[in-house]
């Protein structure tokens, strides 16, 4: 009890003494949150972004097949999805027919797609919610597309997808193959690439391996490369936004270890009178100890709860106009909020200890010396 | 105890929001399913994030020897490329 009372004086003294200097105490807690906000928004987001990739692609294609022409990807024939399905393992290998129509009239970029079951007529399409958002258009309306000859033809939109799948059908366009073949002008014969399903997924390595050296002008993509580019491409630490903000962070570190390290002339003046009336050193040392703690823990709880509202709430508001690029069509998604704990922990560590142990060190040295002499220097 | 007031209020909220994440994500799990079952019916490789070329827009099937595909040694020209890196798939 009286271990707790005492406590509690001192952290009493404590911030009495931090209300003394508000607007330099003030300022710290200011830029030490937006320093944890920055930092955790850019965590939420990718670890969230990265996670949900993995949810999402995980039925994606086993094993994708490009034909690779003078480093391009070029159109694959069909006799190449003949020849895989008879490589023992291989259950199925399908022609993927989609590419890309750039839209001048609203200057936008979709990815035109033939599923492989397509449940309207030719002439029909089934259009992304980005879309639709972007040619201002809406189910029964008419949507021109210029084809491979010049001339425009028209499609009829029968379906918006669904605005929960924009995250992955934003800026597609569903059409029939024939209306795909007939628009860019594709032979019969030919497909974008081949989606090839194996029986045993531990055999996926071999088949792909098998499948290139078969036919090497090929190119074999398998699912846990698309599930690993995802995991690589929203590497928290890669990343402009990172290595801009490092500057900052830096910035923060020097500013910091500076107020922590360097005790101002009144703050030694301070520990010299506590100690003159009765302070042990140990309890200048815990009141610096509070002090670093009351700045830290309230910059890093307040950072990382606006972090929080910023990225799931508003759906990192802030990142958008990063994220957009270019892009005409941009999906509105909300992300789920998963929260890594390894990486909270990780930034408690690199943010609120080093703080609280960066006061302690100079106040050791001040409180160890002659209260007499600290308070005539 | 203005202050441990204040550190309490950070707490709740904070213990809130953890209660919101993990509501959350028991709530999406029908959703993700579903587009799960979009990705596997439309046989879909990448997510829709950056339209503006192909090699942002399907980062998996970025070809291989030109990081950035518009021509070789070209520089990365779209604010999506300073945010995400070439592509592992590619670096191999």
């Amino acid at each position: 009890m009286a271990w707790i009372d005492k406590q509690k004086n001192i952290l009493d003294f404590t911030l009495s003494s931090l209300l003394r200097r508000k607007g330099k105490n003030a300022a710290l807690v200011c830029v030490y949150t937006v320093v944890v906000f920055v930092l955790a928004s850019i965590m939420f987001f990718t670890h969230a972004i990265k996670k949900e990739a993995m949810i999402i692609l995980k039925d994606a294609p086993e094993v994708l097949v490009q034909r690779m022409v003078a480093g391009r990807h070029d159109l694959i024939d069909m006799k190449y999805a003949d020849e895989i399905k008879k490589i023992t393992g291989v259950t199925s290998a399908e022609g993927r027919l989609w590419g890309y129509y750039y839209d001048p009239l609203f200057r936008a970029n979709y990815t035109l797609m033939v599923p492989p079951e397509f449940k309207y007529q030719q002439g029909e399409i089934a259009v992304g919610q980005g879309v639709s958002r972007s040619a201002v258009t809406e189910e029964g309306n008419i949507m021109p597309f210029f084809g491979m000859d010049g001339k425009l033809t028209s499609f009829r939109i029968r379906e918006l997808l669904s605005s929960e799948s924009e995250l992955v059908t934003s800026d597609l366009v569903i059409m029939s193959e024939q209306d795909f073949r007939e628009l860019f002008g594709i032979p019969k014969n030919r497909v974008t690439d081949l989606a090839v399903t194996v029986g045993n997924p531990q055999e996926v390595v071999t088949i792909a391996n098998k499948i290139k050296k078969q036919f090497p002008d090929t190119r074999p993509i398998i699912r846990e490369e698309i599930i690993r580019t995802y995991d690589t491409l929203f590497d928290w630490r890669s990343g402009i936004m990172l290595v801009v903000f490092s500057g900052a962070l830096l910035a923060f570190i020097i500013f910091s270890w500076d107020k922590a390290s360097g005790l101002s002339a009144e703050e030694r003046k301070e520990i010299g009178i506590l100690k003159a009336t009765g302070w042990e050193t140990a309890d200048v040392i815990l009141m610096k100890f509070w002090e670093g703690t009351v700045i830290s823990l309230t910059s890093f709880l307040t950072g990382m709860i606006f972090a929080y509202v910023h990225v799931f709430f508003s759906s990192a508001a802030l990142f958008e106009p990063v994220l957009k690029g270019w892009a005409v069509l941009y999906p509105q998604f909300r992300l789920v909020p998963y929260i890594n704990a390894y990486q909270v922990a990780t930034l408690f560590f690199l943010t609120v200890v080093p703080y609280t142990t960066a006061t302690i060190v100079p106040t050791w040295r001040a409180a160890i010396v002659d209260p007499d002499s600290v308070m005539r220097t | 105890m203005i202050y441990l007031a204040v550190v309490f209020v950070q707490s709740a909220i904070a213990a809130v929001l953890a209660v919101h994440a993990m509501t959350a994500i028991k709530a999406a799990g029908p959703r993700l399913e579903r587009e799960n079952s979009v990705v596997s019916d439309l046989k879909l490789t990448d997510l829709c994030l950056f339209t503006e070329a192909r090699y942002t827009r399907h980062p998996a099937m970025a070809d291989r020897n030109t990081a950035f595909q518009d021509y070789p040694f070209s520089f990365e020209h779209f604010p999506s490329g300073s945010l995400i890196p070439v592509p592992e798939i590619v670096r191999k």
